[in-house]
């Protein structure tokens, strides 16, 4: 039983090294092809969700790897019959920011490159200030899509809007039609660009990021696949996410893992969404930041 | 018109004219030289700027995720405006058979060539994946208002190219046939080519009506369509200062102002260098000075509408907009160029002094230096001030100043413009020979009679 879930785990450790494509896995890889005696010798990993393990070495097989048209063609399709949606508790954000900094690991992004932003909100003068997450809202109607020139943005069937950065040419009218600055550029040679040189560019996390290309948030598209939650949904530590899929009207909480009712979450907390007024149809749902359990910190900027 | 029956008389006006106005082409001094020169080394320092920005990326630019577009945005829709200039003047007012405005069709459609060019050329040099351009054409998607953009500015280049050079046809054939002794081999075997054969036939020139007729009554839906789709690249976003439906007879209402601004400088140049105060002549710039105030009256009319209306109203990021045009970090500018280049133009153009030549030159380069940052203040305020708050960025993301690559890029483009015009100038007359020598009543079969008394 034991050495069971450890296979396993080693064959998801397979995927993500193939997915995530570590540094230099390439020729590790092959070297462990040759070695299976070799039993004791440790190496060390960096997983997808950036987690850092200790692995045995004869335990590592080449991961099969979907090639860029594979990627590219179930990428563009999407999970057949779901429908993703994310609600985000205001009440429960604290401003702790793990969300940003996994988002950030995952997409591989520069410290100002930010998919998911943790924002000091006042909506009026008298009104008390609060933080809200925001990523990409995966609207329905999204203003985005629409203006892209070459079709290298796009709405999934499973509702997740998406990039295709080998065919994005930087025109950045994308970034002038999203409302919500849900989108960003990268003006320089992404981080880490020397790092994963030559890795299969994988278009549901959108990495590796390009230069001159757009980026934003995927719903952790990659993730989903796998059947895990995005990395800003698990890595919260105050259950501030909930994320599920509308078609099975269920959505789990990232932090204590629990699995409620959409429409009764929406409808007990009066959900809204952001700026419903444009007509975007937003995906993402908010729950208004009532009866806080902690004060907000810092002086509100009001910097728009 | 007066016919001129005298075969002596003819010919010897028509001698005068052509000498005048092959002038800028036969004429070959230092200044002509060093005028190249200059243009070129700026040129080079332009695109070596494009080549550490294709490097680095486009982080190189004052550019960054709010403020996505800049000052090579404010270039394009400069340049656009500016091009309209062609379709006013070249097709327009000669469909409504107004005279004074024939002469001027060779420098408008000049202007036009032109930035029309280097609007397309500009767009390229924004782009953050240059490399990728022709993914427009085999991924097209024609939902995209820039796939409208890029559709009609190459139909409007082709055709402004067209309407410069069929008008030229028989003016090549005199420079063909009249100029060999003057110019090099290579620039003779170039009219030669271009003139397709002419040899002056009344069936040839009904040819030419038609064709030119055609061609002025395909780019009045083209050219009106080039400035509103560019417009609509902002109008079709949801970000308040560029979310109004007036946005698109704004645009060009304001292009017929820096395009006419545009026009009368380079008439200005010509006359002054090529000698030519004889065909651009004094009434030329008053009319052009007359039509510059209507114009301006235009515009000025839907800046009030403009302003005024969400003014009144104030909703909220409108409000935070307009607070920043009228009295934030904008309003130095925005007021400068309300009052120089659309207040006072109107006022002192109501003057028949202004109108003289020198006087709205300057006048003119004021206007365009105006509508130039006119189009600054139009695409980067609004960026500034998304409906989200800007936070956990480095300022630089806050607040948008171009860097000297941007400014680099930007004097290319200008210059490059400038070489086009010029080099046209250099090649063909800038006045239609054979149209202006009509005018003045001299016949037809003067024109390809190979005698040079």
């Amino acid at each position: 039983m034991e050495k069971n879930t450890r296979r396993k785990f080693m064959k998801t450790l397979g995927a993500s090294i193939g997915v995530a494509s570590v540094a230099g896995s390439s020729s590790l890889l092959n070297s462990c092809a040759k070695i299976e005696s070799n039993n004791g010798d440790k190496i060390k990993l960096l997983t997808s969700s950036g987690e850092l393990v200790e692995v045995d070495k004869s335990q590592l097989k080449p991961a099969e790897m979907p090639s860029l048209t594979e990627f590219q063609k179930r990428g563009r399709e999407g999970l057949p019959g779901k429908s993703w949606v994310m609600v985000i508790d205001l009440a429960k954000c604290r401003n702790a920011r793990q969300c940003m900094k996994a988002c950030q690991n995952h997409h591989q992004l520069r410290p100002e490159q930010h998919h998911i932003n943790v924002l000091q909100m006042q909506d009026a003068e008298h009104t008390a200030p609060y933080y809200m997450p925001k990523p990409c809202q995966h609207c329905d109607n999204p203003p985005c899509t629409k203006v892209c020139p070459v079709n290298a943005t796009f709405k999934r069937d499973d509702g997740i809007v998406l990039i295709d950065n080998e065919r994005c040419i930087g025109c950045r009218f994308c970034i002038a039609a999203c409302p919500y600055s849900a989108r960003v550029f990268n003006w320089f040679e992404p981080r880490d660009a020397e790092k994963y040189k030559g890795v299969t560019y994988n278009i549901e996390a959108n990495v590796p990021q390009k230069k001159g290309t757009i980026s934003k948030c995927l719903f952790s598209a990659d993730r989903l696949r796998d059947g895990k939650l995005p990395s800003c949904v698990s890595a919260c530590p105050n259950g501030v996410y909930w994320f599920g899929d509308r078609n099975e009207d269920a959505v789990t909480n990232g932090t204590t893992k629990e699995t409620v009712n959409l429409t009764a979450l929406l409808k007990q907390n009066a959900a809204y969404t952001l700026m419903e007024e444009l007509g975007t149809k937003p995906r993402v749902y908010y729950l208004p930041p009532k009866d806080r359990a902690f004060p907000f910190q810092e002086e509100i900027k009001n910097d728009h | 018109m007066e016919k001129i029956e005298s075969a002596a008389e003819s010919r010897k006006l028509l001698n005068k004219i052509t000498n005048d106005l092959t002038r800028s082409i036969v004429k070959k001094d230092e200044l002509t030289r060093f005028w190249f020169f200059i243009l070129i080394m700026f040129v080079i320092v332009g695109l070596w700027g494009w080549i550490v920005q294709i490097k680095t990326g486009l982080g190189v630019t004052g550019m960054r995720d709010y403020v996505s577009w800049g000052m090579y945005i404010a270039n394009f829709v400069f340049f656009v405006a500016v091009s309209l200039i062609g379709f006013l003047i070249s097709s327009a007012l000669h469909l409504l058979k107004i005279p004074w405005a024939k002469p001027i069709s060779r420098v408008a459609e000049q202007v036009a060539i032109a930035f029309v060019a280097l609007a397309g050329i500009i767009i390229v040099m924004d782009m953050g994946r240059p490399d990728r351009f022709m993914n427009i054409f085999l991924h097209g998607r024609f939902a995209s208002p820039i796939i409208w953009d890029v559709t009609v500015i190459t139909t409007y280049l082709a055709i402004s190219v067209l309407l410069f050079y069929i008008p030229l046809i028989p003016d090549l054939a005199i420079l063909r046939d009249k100029m060999s002794d003057k110019l090099p081999k290579w620039q003779l075997t170039m009219y030669k080519i271009l003139s397709l054969g002419w040899k002056g036939s009344a069936e040839q020139y009904k040819t030419i009506y038609h064709a030119m007729r055609v061609l002025m009554i395909l780019i009045i839906p083209v050219g009106l369509s080039i400035h509103t789709v560019t417009s609509w690249l902002f109008a079709a976003t949801l970000r308040s200062g560029w979310d109004t439906a007036i946005l698109g007879p704004y645009f060009v209402a304001g292009a017929f102002v820096a395009g006419t601004a545009a026009v009368i400088m380079v008439m200005y140049v010509y006359r002054l260098r090529y000698g030519l105060k004889d065909y651009f002549e004094d009434f030329h710039f008053d009319y052009m000075g007359k039509l510059l105030v209507f114009v301006c009256l235009v515009y000025l009319y839907f800046n009030v509408n403009e302003y005024l209306v969400p003014g009144y109203k104030m909703k909220e990021a409108d409000g935070i907009h307009l607070n920043e045009l009228f009295q934030g970090n904008y309003s130095g500018v925005f007021w400068i160029v309300q009052v120089a280049g659309l207040i006072l133009p109107i006022f002192l153009l109501l003057f028949s002094y202004f109108r003289k030549p020198l006087p709205i030159s300057i006048i003119s380069f004021v206007v365009l230096i105006m509508a130039w940052l006119k189009r600054y203040i139009i695409v980067i305020p609004t960026l500034e001030h998304p409906f989200l708050p800007v936070q956990n960025v480095p300022g630089i993301f806050q607040h948008y100043s171009p860097t000297s690559i941007e400014v680099m890029i930007t004097i290319f483009s200008f210059v490059a413009a400038l070489i086009i015009i010029s080099v046209l100038a250099k090649l063909f007359p800038v006045i239609t020979i054979w149209e202006y020598a009509s005018e003045k009543g001299i016949d037809k079969k003067y024109l390809t009679e190979n005698d040079k008394n």
